[in-house]
């Protein structure tokens, strides 16, 4: 997903894995004692388990992982899936532990954490393939009773009857297996919503194919010409390769929640009675227990500090670019990244109810609100269905009417189904949202469902969050130029064993220096030795913060302090793409959760007039849900815990590859080479894509007003029904496939 | 039109071995891993012969 910046890739070999700015083993540490084991099978000595792998991009990581696990003594098979960033392993129990296993990964620069199998998206795994078979199923009846159909049509005149009645039975026996198999997608469906007294689209497909298929197999027992074999498979197929696109849509996006969901489960480190200490899942910790968070682990949960002072990086949680010091009775929440010291604190709540359980509720409530969303294609059936039925009843009411015998009436009134049967309908919106999804793709933004790509297309208004989304959420230095390279290396050297936010953009500089016998003082700063001389870096006494920049200080033994200012650097492609979105007509605003002053002071470089700060995740809510019931559809972009909620209850939201696991599991789009400028050009896609899918469902209109008289004044035979159903169904397929101008 | 008497079965026959040789394909897990597949083509994993 992470693709590798130029600059940054050269430096570093092969796989964009290695490149991340902590190793995954120190944000997410799967420790050695953790419950692992319930995640495994043994069956006669053979264990096998399933981990979610994290960092796993391309077929280097592949080779790497699969070759090194392999290498493991006692490893019997080692399967890594790249789609779903699975790796299944299996191996002698005896010979070896789950957690060498997991070791040798995180070895490698994995993360690994063990899959759950989850029940919904396993009967989705299985509905896919199914779905893939159905329409293999399909095509070869359509492919082959097309053949007998094409040698009857064209045979005319000359086929004896008898051979014209062989291969109607032949064709009989290949559709009517095939659509017992292949229909059942829809019958079940359709069945489902009858059931509650509903309609879908399914009703019309199952009832035009039932009846094509027993009208023709009347007809065929009775040696009459005309049957509608190759109608009711070639519709089935054509509606079934529209439903496994869809379905195809859905699974990924399942897929990429899940696992997001299942790399957020953290450990926590508890301290027993006795002084030991145990590593837990943090969902098995309870208030009131006493836990230790090393310096550089998430917090687990919120939390009262016993002992120990530490900068706390609060980033993500709050916007605030800056790390905060906390002391011994300050509250800490879940989700915020303990930066300096190792910690004592004291749980007050479990998982299920801390900060960030919190902020997931909020986005949960916020995705069940979207799907009410109703999808264009569903708005069109809800109409479609009752005028379908209404016609092909009136029609057969109207030939008996009119003196028509039973047969020629049903006969009618059947090819009325057949022919409005929304096959056109059924492709017309996939095949439309699967190009567009490939067209983001290619522009780094990865589309997380259908409906997502239709609301994007109705935005009025466009939010950012500051930090992390129009800034770069990491420190940079700003007067390079005026430092000398010395005390660049000093600095640097010095901050190399720091994991503050503002040491870390000087990790660079290092050298190949070394101090020694550094210490941290939280809100204060670095002291150590270096070659022998005390070098000093922080000493915040001059702190001056005046929005965006911050100034730092390193002091070399018997030398003149040097001043070091550092800015949160707005990302090089804000402006433009600001620029781009108001020339689509959309306007733009801030909404962070960092101070007025630096949110005013990005806002004043990007030329927007409405900038809030100080705004809370509930206050971005409430902003964004009154956004939404002004009309004003807003589209939210934000990367933080903060931003989830509003995110998840925005009209459409974008997240980036560096996000929050939450926000960006709660966006519907992603962009993924972690640049804004794609979201101009998601937001053109999905404009052209819903033109598109409003064209193809005005052709689709468009055919049926053509062909539904000739089918009520009963001119429709089986060759017409399938020239007009294939016609429309490419009509519509090649539509989608026509280029965009983007 | 004998000919057709062994035609139509034959050409059934071949491609009903196509649609079971596709549901073996499936049921074998070989559309599971698109991005993987194509990758894994590309690993070097001969390993050079050594005389023992």
């Amino acid at each position: 997903m992470d693709k590798v910046t130029p600059d940054r890739a050269a430096d570093v070999e092969g796989c964009p894995s290695g490149l991340q700015d902590t190793p995954i083993r120190e944000t997410d540490p799967f420790g050695a004692d953790l419950a692992l084991d319930d995640f495994v099978t043994v069956k006669n000595d053979l264990a096998s388990i399933d981990l979610i792998v994290q960092g796993a991009h391309c077929g280097g990581c592949l080779a790497k992982i699969e070759r090194g696990i392999g290498e493991l003594n006692g490893v019997r098979t080692v399967r890594m899936n790249l789609s779903t960033m699975r790796l299944h392993v299996e191996w002698t129990q005896s010979a070896l532990s789950v957690q060498a296993i997991v070791q040798c990964l995180s070895d490698l620069g994995y993360g690994a954490a063990p899959y759950e199998i989850n029940v919904a998206q396993s009967q989705s795994e299985t509905d896919l393939r199914r779905l893939l078979k159905a329409v293999a199923v399909a095509g070869f009846a359509a492919t082959n009773v097309m053949l007998l159909s094409i040698a009857v049509w064209s045979g005319g005149g000359e086929m004896t009857e008898s051979t014209r009645t062989a291969f109607h039975w032949i064709s009989a026996l290949i559709a009517l297996p095939a659509v017992t198999y292949a229909g059942q997608p829809f019958f079940r469906s359709a069945w489902g919503a009858l059931k509650n007294r509903q309609t879908n689209m399914d009703v019309p497909i199952s009832l035009a194919v039932l009846l094509a298929c027993g009208l023709s197999l009347y007809e065929t027992v009775n040696g009459n010409p005309d049957t509608y074999f190759d109608a009711a498979v070639m519709l089935l197929f054509l509606l079934l390769i529209g439903r496994y696109l869809d379905a195809k849509l859905r699974h990924k996006t399942g897929e990429a929640a899940q696992r997001l969901a299942a790399m957020q489960s953290t450990s926590a480190t508890r301290i027993l009675p006795d002084g030991r200490l145990e590593t837990i899942p943090t969902r098995r910790v309870s208030p009131g227990d006493t836990l230790l968070i090393p310096a550089g682990q998430r917090i687990p949960v919120d939390a009262e500090i016993i002992s120990g002072s530490s900068e706390i990086d609060t980033q993500l949680a709050t916007g605030e670019t800056l790390p905060v010091l906390k002391n011994p009775s300050d509250i800490i929440y879940s989700g915020m990244v303990n930066l300096t010291n190792p910690l004592t604190v004291t749980a007050i709540s479990a998982e299920t109810d801390s900060f960030l359980a919190e902020i997931s509720n909020l986005v949960q409530a916020g995705e069940q609100s979207k799907s009410r969303f109703v999808k264009i294609a569903d708005k069109a059936a809800q109409a479609y269905v009752p005028i379908v039925h209404t016609l092909a009843i009136a029609t057969f009411i109207g030939w008996l009417l009119f003196g028509a015998p039973l047969r020629q009436a049903s006969l009618n009134a059947i090819a009325v189904l057949i022919i409005t049967c929304p096959c056109a309908l059924g492709l017309a919106v996939p095949a439309v949202q699967i190009v567009a999804s490939g067209r983001l793709f290619a522009k780094g933004v990865l589309l997380k469902s259908g409906d997502a790509l239709e609301r994007l297309a109705e935005i009025k208004s466009v939010i950012f969050d500051k930090t992390g989304t129009l800034t770069q959420g990491k420190f940079q230095l700003d007067n390079k130029a005026d430092i000398s390279a010395a005390d660049l290396q000093f600095a640097g050297a010095l901050s190399a064993q720091s994991r503050h936010p503002i040491a870390k953009s000087l990790h660079i500089y290092a050298g190949p220096l070394t101090a020694i016998d550094v210490t941290e003082t939280p809100g204060v700063g670095l002291t150590g030795l270096i070659d022998g001389q005390t070098v000093k870096f922080g000493a915040r006494e001059s702190i001056a913060d005046n929005g965006l920049s911050t100034q730092s200080w390193l002091q070399r033994e018997g030398k003149k302090p040097v001043m070091f200012a550092f800015s949160d650097a707005l990302r090089p492609e804000a402006k433009s793409t600001i620029d781009r979105i108001s020339a689509l007509g959309l306007s733009s605003q801030i909404l962070s959760g960092d101070t007025q002053a630096s949110v005013e002071a990005v806002a004043s470089i990007l030329g927007l007039d409405h900038a809030q700060g100080g705004v809370s995740p509930k206050g971005k809510l409430e902003i964004l849900t009154a956004l939404n019931a002004d009309g004003k559809l807003p589209l939210m972009v934000g990367d933080g815990l903060n931003d989830a909620p509003a995110l998840a209850n925005a009209h459409a939201s974008a997240s980036l590859a560096t996000a929050s696991d939450i926000s960006r599991s709660a966006a519907d789009i992603i962009l993924a080479d972690d640049s804004l400028s794609g979201l101009p050009d998601a937001i053109m896609i999905a404009r052209h894509a819903k033109r598109r899918v409003i064209q193809n469902l005005g052709a689709a209109i468009l055919y049926n007003f053509i062909a539904v008289p000739l089918a009520v004044f009963g001119f429709v035979n089986p060759l017409v029904a399938a020239l007009a159903m294939s016609g429309s169904s490419m009509i519509v397929t090649l539509n989608a496939l026509r280029p965009m101008k983007t | 039109m004998t000919a057709l008497f062994w035609l139509i079965p034959l050409a059934l026959l071949l491609g009903l071995t196509g649609l079971i040789a596709f549901f073996w394909s499936v049921r074998d897990g070989q559309f599971d891993d698109p991005k993987g597949d194509s990758s894994r083509i590309l690993t070097d994993d001969d390993h050079p012969i050594v005389d023992d």
